[in-house]
């Protein structure tokens, strides 16, 4: 039966974004074959998170102008279409920064955004790795044309770790599909509607769940913020290392925030489009445990440097480019000769060997004495 | 001379009862309509033309014949009575005053798509009404039109009473949905259409009151008689409940023949404007359609006799027409003020956006605070620009057209009647104290003393 069905339709959907065409399986939307190419074409995302189902349309940031429905149906639609929850066809053709009625609507879509958005980023612990900034950077206006009283909301502790800060919120419903998807119950919810459409959990109860720390990852912006770090250090002058642990509720992989030996904050890993990483097919989520609790470095099995590949302020500090690994910059020095280094050293040298005495070895070792023989001692080394 | 097909025994003593209803031919659909197939009732309900009567005229034998039939899946039919358009009543009248026009198109229509379990979702606030049409599906249980094994069919269907709880949003179809589910009322994003997951997941097809009651005289007079009433594709009649500054508000039948002008005129329906004064602007089909100023209500930019059908209204698009919508038809005289009626309009759109798609959320509030200003002398006239290119951003960029219905009055208010908003914003004091606008907009029709 379903060599019958291969043979029938087109394996792959070959689509068209912005010029570049692409091979997507069918049943991809658009918004993920756009960040197939990457990019600039790849529009941004508020709501959308790939790895929590039934999330997206509702900020309209991703806006696409459809050229062409498919080879079929070639008409073009009529409006413009939210990437994240239109799947593509074969032979669409989408256009999505060269068309200059999707770059209005974008420019649009951030001015309301940040209409009722406080714009309090100094005092903000999401600036820096915000999406809202990003996205107001790259699509929105230097300057407001709102004159009127911006919406304001109480500050509200949702549970011993998480803070609520309504005011800054633009209702992506992330963190609602959070609760649904990967915690045993849902606490909180939308309340009320239109402009006046809060977050909020029903009378003021605390959030308790073991899972609950990640609506603080997924938070687009700085509605959520973990208490155990408000306030403690701007995120760019953090170093993220990979670290992991031994976890029984979670998969235990996480980055996390040093200064010093002091470790600020953990978070899941995060790839490029700000979302948490899969491993072994699974999404990594952390439990509480490993986000609040354990703030020791000795807690932590350190992997290496993170690399963020957001394009934002997070990133400015850190790694830009992949590392540089000494061997291979020694190499290019030593023209192409394999280095020992102190490792290897150690290993052949007679430091390691307790019946020499140290003052009985030669200076420093040189490249003369162990560069030959593959790094055998030789005998006229003595 | 019009046509009667939905009214025509509303006068009729005790009609809201069973007996008093079936002694004058009622239910007589239903047996018609049992003795066809499924498919013929749809293919029937095709010939007659009949267009969803809700706003957007979609073909109602289209949209039945969209929804998919896997086996072993439920399919629901649901009555959408969340009427809450600013304006617009005439589904109200239609149950309060004859439920068992509803029942009966509610019967055949739940026949023809297969739909044992039919809901009608009513509006919060029609309070009274849920008990009207529970007594209404009550008495037709008695006398076997529901219930089990209808008529010797084999077919079942119950019909349930489902109480909105007060808010516009959910008249949308996906909305409707949601809340019928119990959850909160969001519009979903489509596709999928409810035709292929609605209810449930199931194949749900969504209706106005007034679509389904039209069922019922499209079965007792046959599809292509019922098609010939009208004008090309406007078919039928259609109610339109007219108010504002006229001498006769209520829900009236036409047949979409008649002009607009004699609609407005004329002692069968509107009976003119009161007291000797002028039209000066009218929306045609509720709230959410484009304002038209009186030179262009009568006749089109082209200059033929504007008619009240859909093709009609509509000609020339949004820059020169407007939109048969739900029928709502509010006529203004020369004394209104359109600044203060786009502000009234654009608050209520604030009030009823459910804040998922942000252009609606925050544009809709935006537009109200500067409408505010402009209406209370505190506007600039760079705010008229303002206001336009926010209602642009926000039409066709949100997820239901909820959006696009808060963009609209406010986009040909301004494209009809900009020297009004400049007036507003050149004479602050002048307009506070006078709380009407430019009157020269209005029709050149000599006033009748």
């Amino acid at each position: 039966m379903a060599e019958e069905v291969k043979k029938d339709a087109p394996q792959m959907f070959k689509v068209t974004i912005d010029n570049i065409t692409v091979e997507v399986a069918p049943g991809t939307s658009i918004l993920m074959a756009a960040r197939k190419v990457g990019g600039d074409v790849a529009p941004p995302t508020m709501c959308f998170y790939s790895k929590l189902k039934g999330s997206g349309g509702k900020c309209r940031t991703c806006l696409v102008e459809v050229a062409a429905g498919s080879t079929a149906d070639p008409r073009p639609m009529p409006k413009l279409v939210a990437s994240c929850r239109t799947n593509v066809m074969d032979g669409m053709v989408v256009k999505s920064i060269t068309s200059e009625k999707v770059l209005d609507a974008r420019k649009g879509v951030v001015e309301f955004l940040l209409l009722n958005h406080p714009l309090d980023c100094p005092i903000c612990d999401q600036a820096g790795e915000c999406h809202l900034q990003d996205l107001s950077y790259e699509h929105g206006k230097e300057e407001t044309r709102y004159e009127f009283q911006r919406r304001l909301f109480e500050r509200e502790d949702i549970g011993p770790y998480i803070q609520l800060h309504m005011t800054r919120c633009i209702l992506c419903y992330r963190c609602t599909y959070i609760a649904d998807q990967i915690t045993n119950t849902r606490m909180h919810g939308i309340l009320d509607r239109g402009e006046h459409a809060q977050i909020s959990t029903y009378i003021s109860k605390a959030i308790d769940n073991d899972f609950s720390g990640n609506m603080i990852d997924v938070c687009p912006v700085g509605a959520l913020t973990d208490r155990t770090f408000r306030f403690k250090q701007r995120v760019w002058f953090l170093k993220p290392l990979n670290a992991h642990r031994d976890c029984d509720k979670c998969c235990g992989k996480v980055t996390i925030w040093n200064r010093g030996d002091e470790v600020f904050r953990i978070t899941a890993r995060k790839d490029e489009w700000g979302e948490v990483e899969d491993f072994d097919g699974k999404t990594g989520w952390i439990c509480n445990t490993c986000r609040f609790d354990k703030k020791k470095t000795s807690d932590w099995v350190i992997e290496g440097p993170r690399k963020i590949s957001r394009h934002s302020v997070i990133s400015a500090n850190h790694y830009l480019d992949d590392l540089k690994r000494p061997h291979e910059t020694i190499a290019e020095v030593m023209g192409g000769r394999k280095p020992k280094l102190l490792m290897d050293i150690h290993k052949v040298s007679e430091v390691n060997k307790p019946t020499v005495h140290l003052s009985e070895i030669e200076g420093p070792a040189t490249g003369k004495v162990f560069n030959k023989d593959n790094g055998k001692l030789l005998p006229e080394a003595k | 001379m019009s046509t009667k097909l939905l009214l025509d025994k509303a006068n009729i003593e005790g009609i809201r009862f069973y007996k008093a209803y079936r002694e004058n031919g009622g239910y007589a659909a239903v047996e018609k309509a049992f003795k066809m197939t499924p498919a013929e009732i749809v293919e029937e309900v095709k010939k007659s033309g009949l267009r969803g009567r809700g706003g957007a005229g979609f073909p109602t034998g289209m949209k039945w014949s969209f929804l998919a039939k896997p086996e072993g899946v439920p399919r629901y039919l649901v009555c959408n009575a969340d009427e809450s358009e600013p304006g617009t009543f005439k589904d109200r009248y239609l149950m309060e005053f004859l439920p068992h026009l509803l029942i009966e198109g509610l019967i055949v229509s739940s026949f023809a798509l297969g739909s044992n379990r039919t809901y009608i979702y009513i509006r919060g606030e029609y309070a009274w009404i849920p008990d009207i049409l529970e007594y209404a599906i009550e008495e037709a249980k008695q006398n076997g039109w529901l219930g089990k094994n209808i008529l010797g069919t084999g077919f079942d269907c119950e019909i349930y009473v489902q109480r909105g709880a007060g808010a516009y949003i959910c008249g949308e179809e996906t909305a409707l949905i949601e809340s019928l589910e119990g959850k909160r009322g969001n519009p979903r994003i489509k596709p999928p259409f409810p035709a292929i997951k609605g209810l449930w997941e199931s194949p749900t097809v969504v209706n106005n009151v007034e679509t389904l009651a039209a069922i019922v005289p499209i079965f007792n007079m046959g599809g292509e008689e019922y098609a010939k009433i009208g004008v090309g594709k406007s078919t039928g009649t259609k109610l339109i409940s007219a108010c504002g500054n006229i001498n006769k508000p209520g829900v009236y039948e036409i047949d979409m023949t008649i002009s607009v002008e004699e609609f407005v005129y004329s002692d069968e329906y509107c009976g003119g404007i009161p007291n000797g004064k002028r039209l000066k602007a009218c929306i045609p089909g509720g709230s959410s359609v484009p304002i038209l100023p009186a030179n262009l209500l009568f006749k089109t930019a082209k200059g033929e006799t504007r008619l009240m059908n859909y093709e009609s209204l509509s000609d020339g698009g949004f820059a020169t027409g407007s939109m048969m919508g739900s029928g709502g038809f509010i006529v203004l005289d020369e004394d209104q003020c359109i600044v203060r009626h786009t502000l009234t309009l654009a608050r209520f759109y604030h009030h009823e956006s459910c804040g998922q798609c942000s252009p609606c959320r925050e544009g809709t509030g935006w537009m109200k605070r500067v409408l505010y200003n402009l209406e209370y002398g505190k506007g600039k006239l760079s705010d008229i620009d303002l206001l336009w290119d926010i209602q642009r951003r926000i039409e066709g960029n949100t997820i239901c057209p909820l959006g696009d219905a808060a963009a609209w009055p406010v986009a040909a208010a301004i494209r009809h009647f900009r020297d009004e908003f400049e007036w507003h914003v050149l004479n602050p004091e002048e307009s506070q104290v006078r709380n009407f606008g430019l009157a020269h907009y209005a029709d050149a029709r000599e006033v009748a003393v």
